[in-house]
């Protein structure tokens, strides 16, 4: 009984609970604040004029709002921000892949130039139809470097209004020339590409000619831009004591003293001589990778023949560009010690020196690979045995350069490491991580890879010259003379003063380039016409060469992303050093891992860019879409006037 | 011998004579030259290499082998032939067994040997020389960094008595507050150089002041340790702000006297 009794009276709470709820549900709504889209049908029910406190409430701060965006003035912004990414790293990467699409642009033509003048010159269809391959690349990735410039300017002028007006007020007269070129440009690339096999070779040739002219050009003006932001200035020796002095381009407010001191300032013509040079060698490993991803993909052995010979034509101008790029580095840093101590130690001995470690690994990686390839190259010579035994010793030379340029002055250590070299230094390795070790490692590196090309060059293939061993004994004695002059110099360096030891690079880089310029000038009458001990197989080299060409390219755009950051990074504060401050909230130097961050995924998005651009390129070899065919796999090798 | 530990490079070289000796295949040189090199940046030298520059080098010995045992068709195959042979010969099957084995527990050992090591603070990386600002004020003066060079060097040649004099100030100056730390030779040995981590700065090291502008060294007297910038790495250094102990001009003379002392002379402006 008491059970139900129970029942019953939850059940009569439990009816009463939901009245209670559902009543209680019914109040709030029909008292709640009205919602905006509420707000017609409150309006309605309580008539025109009649408005509940809250919206009052809301219309009178809306019309407050109103009142003074009204009276607000102008204010030019400064700056702007990007949510999650931010400005910096926003102008940062589309700079950077604006620059990888540019030097490939400015790259390729000059190659591409000088090899179909090759083929003019000897007579060789094989060298128009490679020159062709390569400027199949250019269509679309000026269309790259275009989109990717005109998103930069939007970006600065978005983010960075002010700085970007004060660029403007500096720089104005240099915009309408350079549209000009690139109009031009675009002119001669187009003429160029199109036109092959539609003008007559000499003036086919001349539209080459005038597009490289005009790319360089584009690039000296855009240099002048960048480098003004480092030095804006020169120096000058105006009171003749022998010391110079600093004449600035622009008053301590900013104001342009002298365009042509702006144009023209400290370390305007060495980032010119560098960029021309690093262009070349990251052009050709680019393209030499394109060939490297369609040799992969190729069906045939006369597709994998001339992918591999492409392949080949694009790491040697790589390679040849590169070994004087440590040179024309080595001299862009000087130049920047020279204007600045503050910037040369900055770079060198401060914050961004652990950059240059990364620098030296990838430097060694890439000559590590660069001989590799020649290496493998060697298999496609009846004969290439003979020279195999050769390559324990080169690597043996190369790894140890490779080591003592990657050995840090101060290492990465560990408390008890610290305590038990007594200091940061180890006694030992630290002589490894002073300039005349580094110096003398460089130049070794770059004789030993050019002996693996000499020695690639020698496969197969046997003097038929006269004075063959004559010649092949006075090539050693200029090798040995020149190595033997650079450790003589590395080793010296450490018993003299710093000026002095500054000063030994000199003579420890003419020698390599004299030894490179002499053993060439001989080898070329050596091996003119010389027997051959069995045939060049083109396309019988193992696959992982072609994996080596992707390594190199990818090398040299980490490499370019990395250098390209010390470089502008080294300004840390300024947007002009020592003339318009960073007051932006980016206005801090990044850690060094995330700055590599950042590096890093502007390499992977230009790889993945750089893939379109190469299956687009691809396209132009494939067979016309037919109904009802069957699709076709492989690529076509197509040559202009061959084609 | 060299900073080397002799017995250690002695077993390694006599193991090597035995591989040459037995004419060891492609494959056993590979490991041997990879464990070797291990072994020596680990215990040849009498001063250990820090881990990390061990860790480099082993990373370029690692590619470089790769390399060289990829360079050809017919290197590869004798580099990978003993493998494929342990692997599918029934005679090798002990051995084989042996190194699936020992290949994890050599795993597990490192893992052990990695967490085992007794907790201390992290190590950093430590910047050759700071970074200078591009101004600073000393005394109500701003000295720009990138002009500024010490107004008493010009008397060496116009002006030699006066020189001699400022000279000698500099060196009262130093042998009254520098030479504890950075010594009587300015070797950077002083009485105290022994408590101090990093050691005080050598001045006849070549790599210091000839590379250096006088201001620069102006700046590291004028603002000691507590000058130097938070960019890069923590920096310890006990170099007092001697701008509040010393006028201008001794900070000048001092200066003056190190670079003379040391027969150097500041780097000058725009030098390369």
């Amino acid at each position: 009984m008491t059970r139900n009794r129970i029942l019953f009276g939850i059940g009569v709470l439990a009816f009463v609970s939901v009245i209670v709820t559902v009543r209680l549900g019914g109040f709030l709504v029909d008292n709640e604040y009205r919602q905006p889209d509420r707000q017609v049908a409150a309006q309605e029910e309580l008539g025109e004029a009649e408005l509940v406190p809250r919206q009052q409430g809301i219309a009178d701060e809306q019309a407050a709002d109103e009142a003074e965006a009204r009276a607000r003035p102008y204010e030019e912004a400064e700056y702007r921000t990007v949510p999650f990414v931010g400005s910096r790293v926003t102008v940062w990467v589309l700079a950077q892949l604006h620059l990888l699409f540019a030097a490939f642009v400015l790259a390729v033509p000059l190659f591409a130039f000088i090899i179909e003048f090759v083929g003019y010159v000897k007579k060789e269809e094989r060298y128009n139809k490679l020159a062709y391959e390569f400027t199949k690349l250019l269509s679309v990735s000026f269309s790259m470097t275009a989109t990717f410039g005109a998103f930069l300017t939007f970006a600065l002028i978005i983010l960075y209004p002010k700085f970007t007006n004060y660029l403007m007020h500096i720089f104005s007269p240099t915009f309408l020339p350079y549209v000009l070129l690139f109009f031009l440009e675009a002119l001669f690339l187009y003429s160029y590409y199109y036109g092959w096999g539609k003008f007559g070779p000499k003036m086919h040739l001349f539209l080459g000619f005038m597009l490289n002219v005009v790319g360089t050009a584009i690039m000296f003006i855009a240099n002048a831009w960048l480098t003004f932001m480092m030095s804006p200035g020169k120096r000058d020796d105006i009171d003749g004591d022998g010391v110079p002095d600093f004449v600035s381009a622009v008053s301590e407010s900013g104001a342009l003293l002298s365009l042509r001191d702006a144009f023209f300032n400290f370390t305007w013509m060495p980032i010119n001589i560098h960029r021309i040079i690093a262009n070349v060698a990251f052009g050709g490993s680019i393209a030499a990778a394109y060939a490297a991803f369609r040799y992969l993909q190729a069906k045939t052995d006369e597709e994998r023949a001339h992918f591999d010979w492409m392949g080949y034509v694009g790491n040697f101008v790589a390679i040849i560009a590169f070994l004087p790029l440590p040179f024309a580095g080595y001299y862009l840093a000087a130049e920047i010690y020279a204007f600045s101590q503050t910037l040369g130690i900055q770079m060198m001995g401060g914050t961004f020196s652990w950059l240059f470690v990364l620098q030296a690994a990838l430097i060694g990686n890439l000559f590590l690979g660069a001989n590799y390839y020649l290496w493998l190259g060697m298999g496609r010579m009846e004969g290439g045995v003979h020279f195999q035994k050769f390559i324990k010793w080169l690597l043996i030379a190369i790894a140890l350069c490779f080591a003592v340029w990657a050995t840090p002055r101060y290492a990465i250590s560990s408390v008890s490491e610290i305590a038990a070299m007594g200091g940061s230094s180890h006694p030992q390795l630290s002589y490894l991580g002073q300039m005349s070790a580094k110096n003398t490692a460089v130049n070794i590196l770059i004789l030993s890879t050019y002996m693996s090309f000499l020695l690639y060059r020698r496969t197969g293939r046997q003097s038929i010259h006269p004075h063959r061993q004559l010649l092949t004994r006075a090539q050693a004695i200029v090798f040995s003379s020149a190595a033997a002059l650079v450790i003589f110099y590395g080793v010296y360096g450490y018993f003299v003063d710093s000026a002095t030891r500054i000063r030994f690079a000199i003579p420890q880089v003419y020698s390599v380039l004299a030894a490179l310029v002499v053993i060439t000038v001989i080898d070329l009458p050596l091996y003119r016409n010389a027997a051959q001990s069995g045939e060049t197989k083109w396309g019988r080299i193992p696959a992982v060469s072609q994996y080596a060409l992707i390594f190199i390219a990818l090398s040299f755009t980490w490499l370019m992303g990395l250098m390209g950051y010390v470089r502008s990074g080294l300004r840390q504060e300024w947007h002009v050093y020592g003339v318009i401050l960073d007051t932006s909230p980016d206005a801090y130097t990044p850690s060094l891992g995330f700055a590599t961050q950042v590096v890093s995924v502007t390499v992977l998005i230009f790889f993945g860019l750089i893939g379109v651009v190469f299956w687009l390129s691809s396209l132009s070899g494939k067979k016309d879409y037919a109904p009802g065919a069957a699709p076709e796999d492989g690529g076509r090798i197509e040559g202009g006037q061959a084609a | 011998m060299l900073g080397l530990n002799l017995p250690v490079v002695i077993v390694l070289a006599a193991i090597g004579g035995v591989l040459a000796w037995r004419r060891a295949n492609t494959l056993t040189w590979l490991l041997y030259t990879w464990v070797a090199l291990w072994a020596f940046f680990k215990y040849g030298f009498a001063v250990p290499i820090p881990q990390s520059v061990a860790t480099i080098y082993l990373g370029i010995t690692g590619l470089a082998l790769v390399c060289f045992a990829s360079s050809s068709r017919e290197r590869l195959s004798e580099t990978v032939q003993p493998i494929v042979r342990l692997i599918l010969e029934p005679r090798y099957r002990l051995a084989l067994a042996g190194l699936l084995v020992a290949l994890p527990a050599l795993a597990a050992y490192n893992v052990y040997a990695d967490l085992n090591v007794p907790l201390e603070a992290p190590g950093f990386g430590r910047e050759v020389h700071p970074p200078p600002p591009t101004e600073m004020t000393v005394h109500d003066e701003t000295v720009d960094m990138a002009t500024a060079e010490n107004p008493y060097l010009h008397y060496k040649h116009d002006d030699p008595e006066l020189y001699g004099e400022h000279l000698e100030n500099g060196r009262r100056v130093y042998y009254e507050n520098c030479f504890w730390c950075h010594g009587d030779g300015m070797g950077g040995d002083g009485m105290f150089a022994h408590g101090l981590n990093p050691v005080p700065s050598n001045f006849n090291d070549v790599g210091t002041l000839p590379i250096l502008q006088s201001s620069f060294v102006h700046w590291r007297i004028a603002k000691g340790a507590p000058g130097l910038p938070g960019a890069g790495t923590p920096w310890d250094s006990m170099m007092p702000a001697w701008e509040k102990f010393l006028t201008t001009e001794e900070m000048w003379d001092v200066n003056l006297f190190i670079y003379d002392f040391n027969g150097y002379e500041p780097r000058a402006l725009g030098q390369h």
